[in-house]
C-alpha cells in the first residue's frame, strides 16, 4: 500500500455519558433539540399564499405534467422560522467566538458588506440585462479588478471563478493556454508535499502530471530537491505563499527565476494572502497567477460551507489569453462586458454568466473600508496575533518551526510527546468543550497530527488570552493522561459523532421508514 | 511457497490470494469501502490493484506480483469491516494468477515481523 | 479602524511578549526589496462605514433594478417572489458566520439543514440522493459529464442543442483541456426540440447525452424517450434544469430514467445578483454514489446514540484522494442552499405546484398578448413559464429600445449566441407570479413601439 492513512488520524468515539436528567420535551434549557422538517409536517402543506386564481396548464403541456407533486412538507412561516432559529442554535460560528482555523482565515465579516450586498441596484438585477442599464454593476467587477492587482502587483485579472480551487483551475488552464500557443506540450506540474488537497486535484483535472516536491526540515520547499526536478518538461509549480505551515517561502523569487529559466510558470496558491496584503506584492516574488479567496482574505462569508469567490490575478505573459467575460472601462467612464461576441481569441468559459457578484459587491466593501493602510494593518496585525499564540503555546505543545524564527499568520503545531493513546484529535475535542471551534487538524500532512492556527486580524488580544489559555488547559490534561479527554466533547449539542457508521452505511435523503 | 509480504504490507500466498497484513489495517483505522478489481484485469506487479477507504484515507493496495485477477472477495461489499476484523484470512482481497510462479524480492513471515518492529 | 480590535497599546505590549523589536521583524523571511515601506501608492486610505456606503449606493443606482419595472428575463436566471423570511434566516450569525462543518459536533445547524436540502433536492429532481450543492448549474453540468466518463469508463459526450449556450461553451472550455470529446451545435427555431436527431447521436462511445429540460428556448424534450435510447447504448442520460420551478408542472427528470440530473437552484431562495453567487443542483441513482462530486451529508449516531449528521464519503473529495479525486471542489454554495431550502420548506410541493402553474398562466397570457402584435410570432408548441417569440427582425436592438423605455422585455438570442445569425430573430421571454397585467401591457406596447422603431 502506499502510505496507509497519512494523516494518522483513527475514529474513536469516546464513552456514552447520556444526560443525567431527562426532560419530558428532550430539551436541556436553552439547549433545544430539533427533528427534520420532513418529520415536522406530512408530505403536503404550504405556507406561501397566492393571490391568483388557480388554472388549468395549457393542452399542449398534458403529455408533461406530474402524475403527482414532489412529496415535500410545506410548512407555516412561524414554524419555519422556529425551525431554522433552533437549529442555527446548533452552530459555533465566528460571531459566537474564535474560529482559529489554519488556512481559513475565518475573520470577522462586516455587516456593511451586507447592507451594500443587498441594495436592489445590485441584488435584484438581470446577468443578461443589456449592459448599458447595469453601468454600476460592471463598475464594481471593474473598481474591484483594479484593486485586486494593484495589491498584488499583477498585470491583469480573471474574476470568474467561484471558489479558489475553481480559480486554481483558472490559473492552471492559462498556462496550458500559453503552452499551447507556443507549441509546447509539457506536461508536469510540481506540488510541494504540504499542499492543500485542491492544488494536485486540479492539476489533474487540468490535464497535468503531478510531481510532489518535498519539504526541509525547516518546513518549506526544498529548493535543491525542486531544482534538481527542474527540466523541459516541467509546465509549473503551484507554491503557496506563505505555505501551509505559516511560514514565508524566502526563496520564492529564486524558485520563480528557475521556473522561468527553464520555460515553466509559478502558480501561486493564495490562501494565505492575509499574512501579506498590503505590504507584499506577490507580482514582485515572480509569480504568473494567483487565485485570491474572496472568502478567506476579504472577509465574504462562510455561510457554513460558501459560496466563494475566487479571483485570479494574472502576470503579463498569461494575460494574453483570456477567458470570458471580463470588464473594460473606457475613457468617456462606460464599462463593457467583453462576452463571447467580442472577443474571438478568448479560450473559453468558465461558468454561466459574470463571476460572484454578490461577493464582489462585499469584497469591494471591505477594501474600501479599509483602504492601503488598514489592509496592510491587517496582515500586521494577523501576523502578530499568530506570532503571539505561538510563543504563548510553545512550551506546552511541540511547535516544529518555531526555532527557526517567527510564523506569519498562522502556528503550527504537533501532537509529537503527547503521551501514548492522545493524540490531536483529543485535543480538537476538548477545546469544543471550553467553548471554542478547534484548530484546523492532521492539515498538513507534513507533520504529525498538526494543528494549525490562524487567529486572524479581528481576534483581540483578551480573546487570543482567553483561547490560550484553554488550549493549554485541555493540552495539560492530555499530557497528564486525562482519560475524560477521550469522550469530549460532553457539553457541545452532540458527542463525537460515527463518522465509519456513515460511511459504512450511507444514509444520505430522508426516508419515510425513518 | 508459504505466505510472502511485501514492504508496503501486503501478502500474497501460494494460490494467488492476496491481502493487506494486520499492521496496515490498524494504520487505516475503520475501514470503509474497498474498490476491488474485476475479473480479467491484468496487473504488473506495482499497479495499484485496490483502493482501500477509511473515514479519512484512501490508500491503494499494490500487486505483489505480475498476473490476472481470477475474483475479488464479494463478502467486502456489504462487510468492509472484514478487513479489519479478519486481514489475512477472511478479510482477502482478490486472487490472481501468478504470471511467473513464486514472486520474486518479497520477505517471508519472519522477515515482515522484523521489518515492521523497525518501523 | 473599526474593524481591528487591537490597540497601540495591545501591540506593543505584544510584540514585547514575542520579542519583536517591531512589527517588520516578524516579516523578515520577505526578501529584500519585496516588504513594502508603507502602504501601496496610489491607493486610498481607509474610510468610514457612511463614505463607503455612499460610494457603492452610488454604484448601484446606475443600474436598472428588475422589480421596479415590468420584466421578462430568463435564460438561466430566474425571478421570483421570495419570503421575507428567507433572508432574515440566512442572516442568522450562527449560519452567515459558520464554516463547513467538519467539527460536526457544533454544527449540526449547518449539517440538519444540509440534510433536508439533499432530501428535497432528490425529490424535487426524482433521484435517489444528491449532494449537498455544486457552485452553479454550469459547472454542475461540466461535473456531471466528467461522471459519466468515469462511470461508463468513456470520453465522448453529445449536448443537446437545447443546452444553455454558457453550459455548452463552460463544458467546451472544461472538455478541451481534460481531453474529452464533445458534439455539440447550437439550436434551430423549430415548435418542439429535435429528439430524433439528438437520439441519431448517441452510439457505443457516447458517455452520456446532456439534455436541458425545458431546453433554452423554452421547449420541452421527450426525456424518457432520450433515456431509453441513451441506455440501450450503454450510456447515461444527464438532465439539466435551469429553473426547478417548472419541476411543479412538468414530470422529474429521475422519475423519466435520467441518471444525474443537474440545475440550477437560483430561482427559489436565492435571487438574482447579476449572475453570482448562484447554486448547483446535482442528484443521482444510488448507485453511482461513490463517484459523485462534491461533499455529501450523511444520517449517524453519536456516542450516546443520538441521531446526528456528518460530511461523509470524504474520500471521493480532493483533501483526501488529491489527484484521484472524483472532483476538485471544495467551498460549495452552502448559505444558498439554506436560502433555497428555506423558501422550499415554506412552499412545499404544493406550493411549488401552485407557484408553477400560476408561472405557466402568466407565461401563456404574455405569450396571447404579443401574438397579437403583428410581425410576432410564438416558436413553442408547449411551454412551462419560458418561450420564444420571433421578431421580424435582430432582437438585440428591439431589446434595447424596450430598455430606453422602461422595460426590461427579455433575453434575444443574439446576446446568447453572437455568430449564429439564423436564430437572431428570436426573444426569450419569462413570466412569473411577480407579473402583473400592467407589466405584460408594457411589454405589448413597448415592444410594438420598438418595431416600429419609434424608440432609437
Amino acid at each position: 500500500m502506499n502510505a496507509p492513512n497519512p494523516s494518522g488520524w483513527r475514529p474513536s468515539m469516546g464513552a456514552s455519558a447520556p444526560a443525567a436528567e431527562t426532560t419530558s420535551s428532550g430539551d436541556h434549557g436553552l439547549a433545544l433539540e430539533e427533528p427534520l422538517i420532513f418529520e415536522l409536517a406530512g408530505p403536503t402543506g404550504t405556507g406561501v399564499d397566492f393571490d391568483a386564481a388557480d388554472e388549468a396548464p395549457a393542452p399542449e403541456l398534458m403529455a408533461f405534467l406530474r402524475k403527482s407533486l414532489p412529496a415535500l412538507p410545506g410548512l407555516s412561516e412561524p414554524d419555519v422560522v422556529r425551525h431554522y432559529t433552533r437549529l442555527s442554535r446548533q452552530n459555533y460560528a465566528i460571531d459566537l467566538g474564535p474560529f482559529p482555523l489554519g488556512s481559513c482565515t475565518m475573520k470577522h465579516n462586516p455587516r456593511l458588506n451586507e447592507r451594500v450586498a443587498r441594495m436592489p441596484g445590485f441584488a435584484d438585477i438581470h446577468p443578461l440585462q443589456p449592459k448599458h442599464t447595469v453601468q454600476g454593476a460592471l463598475g464594481v467587477i471593474n473598481e474591484l479588478a483594479f484593486w485586486l492587482v494593484d495589491l498584488t502587483g499583477m498585470a491583469g485579472v480573471a474574476m470568474t471563478p467561484k471558489a479558489g480551487a475553481h480559480g486554481e483551475l483558472c490559473g492552471l488552464l492559462h498556462i496550458r493556454k500559453a503552452l499551447e500557443a507556443r507549441g509546447d506540450t509539457r506536461d508536469v506540474v510540481l506540488v510541494p508535499e504540504s499542499a492543500h488537497g485542491t492544488n494536485p486535484a486540479t492539476a489533474a483535472f487540468a490535464g497535468f502530471r503531478v510531481e510532489s516536491i518535498p519539504a526541509t526540515a525547516e518546513g518549506r520547499v526544498d529548493l535543491a530537491a525542486l531544482t534538481a526536478r527542474l527540466g523541459p518538461d516541467v509546465a509549473a509549480v503551484m507554491i503557496t505563499n506563505p505555505n501551509t505551515c505559516g511560514l514565508f517561502e524566502r526563496d520564492m523569487k529564486i524558485i520563480s527565476e528557475r521556473v522561468h529559466n527553464i520555460g515553466g510558470f509559478v502558480y501561486c496558491d493564495g490562501a494565505n494572502f492575509n499574512a501579506i496584503v498590503g505590504k507584499v506584492r506577490p507580482g514582485d516574488l515572480g509569480i504568473d497567477a494567483m487565485h485570491i479567496n474572496l472568502h478567506k482574505t476579504f472577509s465574504t462569508p462562510h455561510g457554513g460551507g460558501g459560496p466563494g469567490s475566487g479571483p485570479v490575478v494574472l502576470s503579463k505573459a498569461l494575460c494574453a489569453h483570456r477567458l470570458v467575460p471580463y470588464t473594460e472601462r473606457h475613457a468617456d467612464g462606460h464599462f463593457t462586458l467583453v462576452e463571447e461576441e467580442d472577443d474571438v481569441d478568448a479560450f473559453g468559459r468558465l461558468a454561466a454568466f459574470h463571476g460572484q457578484m454578490g461577493m464582489f459587491t462585499r469584497a469591494l466593501a471591505y477594501i474600501l473600508s479599509h483602504g492601503a493602510d488598514g489592509l496592510a494593518q491587517v496582515a500586521e496585525d494577523a501576523v502578530l496575533n499568530a506570532n503571539y499564540v505561538l510563543r504563548a503555546l510553545e512550551d506546552v505543545l511541540e511547535a516544529p518551526f518555531a526555532a527557526s524564527g517567527p510564523c506569519c499568520h498562522e502556528a503550527l503545531f504537533t501532537d509529537n510527546g503527547l503521551p501514548d493513546g492522545f493524540s490531536t484529535i483529543d485535543i480538537a475535542k476538548g477545546l469544543i468543550d471550553e467553548g471554542f471551534h478547534p484548530m484546523t487538524i492532521y492539515f498538513p500532512l507534513v507533520v504529525h497530527g498538526a494543528m494549525l492556527i490562524e487567529p486572524t486580524e479581528t481576534e483581540s488580544r483578551a480573546g487570543l488570552d482567553r483561547f490560550i489559555a484553554s488550549l493549554r488547559a485541555v493540552t495539560l490534561r492530555a499530557r497528564a493522561g486525562d482519560e475524560t479527554l477521550k469522550s469530549a466533547p460532553v457539553y457541545a449539542p452532540r458527542r463525537r459523532l460515527d463518522e465509519t457508521l456513515a460511511a459504512r452505511k450511507p444514509r444520505l435523503v430522508w426516508r419515510e421508514e425513518g | 511457497m508459504t505466505r510472502l509480504f511485501t514492504k508496503d504490507h501486503e501478502w500474497i500466498d501460494a494460490d494467488g490470494t492476496v491481502g493487506i497484513t494486520d499492521y496496515a489495517q490498524s494504520q487505516l483505522g475503520d475501514i470503509t469501502f474497498v474498490d476491488v478489481p474485476e475479473a480479467g484485469k491484468a496487473l504488473k506487479k506495482g499497479d495499484c490493484a485496490v483502493v482501500v477507504d477509511s473515514v479519512k484515507a484512501a490508500a491503494d493496495v499494490y500487486a505483489p506480483a505480475d498476473g490476472t485477477v481470477t475474483e475479488a472477495n464479494a463478502a467486502l461489499a456489504d462487510a468492509p469491516e472484514l478487513v479489519n476484523s479478519d486481514p489475512e484470512k477472511a478479510g482477502w482481497l482478490f486472487r490472481m494468477t501468478l504470471a511467473d510462479g513464486a514472486p520474486a524480492g518479497l520477505m517471508d513471515a519472519a522477515a515482515y515481523k522484523a521489518y515492521i518492529s523497525e518501523l | 479602524m473599526r474593524y481591528l480590535p487591537l490597540t497601540s497599546a495591545d501591540r506593543t505590549a505584544m510584540l514585547a511578549a514575542v520579542g519583536a523589536p517591531h512589527i517588520n521583524a516578524l516579516f523578515a523571511d520577505v526578501p529584500d526589496g519585496a516588504l513594502l515601506d508603507g502602504p501601496i501608492k496610489g491607493l486610498p486610505s481607509h474610510a468610514s462605514e457612511m463614505a463607503v456606503e455612499r460610494h457603492m449606493k452610488a454604484l448601484a443606482s446606475r443600474n436598472m433594478v428588475a422589480g421596479e419595472v415590468p420584466f421578462f428575463l430568463g435564460a438561466g436566471a430566474y425571478r421570483h417572489h421570495i419570503p421575507a423570511s428567507v433572508d432574515h434566516l440566512i442572516q442568522r450569525g450562527e449560519f452567515l458566520t459558520a464554516y463547513t462543518p467538519y467539527q460536526p459536533e457544533i454544527a449540526q445547524g449547518t449539517l440538519q439543514a444540509l440534510f433536508e436540502f439533499q432530501t428535497q433536492v432528490a425529490r424535487l429532481l426524482g433521484t435517489d440522493i444528491a449532494n449537498a450543492s455544486m457552485y452553479d448549474g454550469s459547472t454542475a453540468c461540466w461535473e456531471a459529464v466528467a461522471m459519466a466518463g468515469r462511470v461508463t469508463r468513456r470520453g465522448k459526450a453529445v449536448l443537446s442543442s437545447g443546452l444553455h449556450p454558457h453550459y455548452a461553451a463552460t463544458a467546451q472550455t472544461m472538455a478541451r483541456f481534460a481531453g474529452f470529446a464533445l458534439a455539440y451545435q447550437a439550436p434551430t427555431l423549430t415548435a418542439q426540440p429535435d429528439d430524433a436527431a439528438l437520439i441519431t447521436a448517441i452510439d457505443g462511445e457516447t458517455a452520456c447525452v446532456v439534455v436541458q429540460y425545458p431546453d433554452i428556448l423554452g421547449r420541452i424534450p421527450d426525456l424518457a424517450a432520450l433515456a431509453e435510447a441513451a441506455h440501450a447504448r450503454g450510456a447515461l442520460l444527464v438532465a439539466v434544469v435551469t429553473e426547478p420551478v417548472a419541476l411543479g408542472l412538468i414530470e422529474a427528470p429521475g422519475v423519466l430514467g435520467a441518471d444525474i440530473v443537474v440545475g440550477e437552484g437560483q430561482s427559489l431562495g436565492v435571487g438574482l445578483q447579476f449572475g453570482g453567487p448562484y447554486l448547483g443542483l446535482f442528484g443521482c441513482k444510488e448507485k453511482f454514489v461513490r463517484q459523485m462530486p462534491g461533499r455529501l451529508c450523511g444520517e449517524t449516531v453519536d456516542a450516546d446514540g443520538k441521531r446526528g449528521f456528518v460530511l461523509t464519503l470524504s474520500t471521493r473529495e480532493q483533501h483526501i484522494r488529491r489527484e484521484k479525486a472524483t472532483s476538485n471542489i471544495c467551498t460549495n454554495a452552502g448559505l444558498c442552499a439554506l436560502a433555497f431550502s428555506i423558501h422550499m420548506s415554506l412552499l412545499g410541493g404544493e406550493g411549488l405546484g401552485r407557484l408553477a402553474r400560476i408561472c405557466h398562466a402568466r407565461a401563456r397570457a404574455t405569450a396571447s398578448r404579443l401574438a397579437q402584435i403583428p410581425g410576432v410570432r410564438v416558436l413553442n408548441s408547449a411551454y412551462a413559464a419560458e418561450f420564444t417569440v420571433l421578431l421580424p427582425r435582430d432582437a438585440r436592438p428591439v431589446v434595447r429600445a424596450m430598455a430606453d423605455a422602461g422595460v426590461l422585455g427579455g433575453v434575444a438570442l443574439g446576446r446568447l449566441y453572437p455568430h449564429a445569425g439564423e436564430l437572431h430573430q428570436g426573444l426569450l421571454v419569462t413570466a412569473s407570479e411577480c407579473t402583473t397585467d400592467y407589466d405584460i401591457e408594457s411589454l405589448a406596447a413597448a415592444l410594438r413601439a420598438a418595431l416600429k422603431g419609434e424608440k432609437a
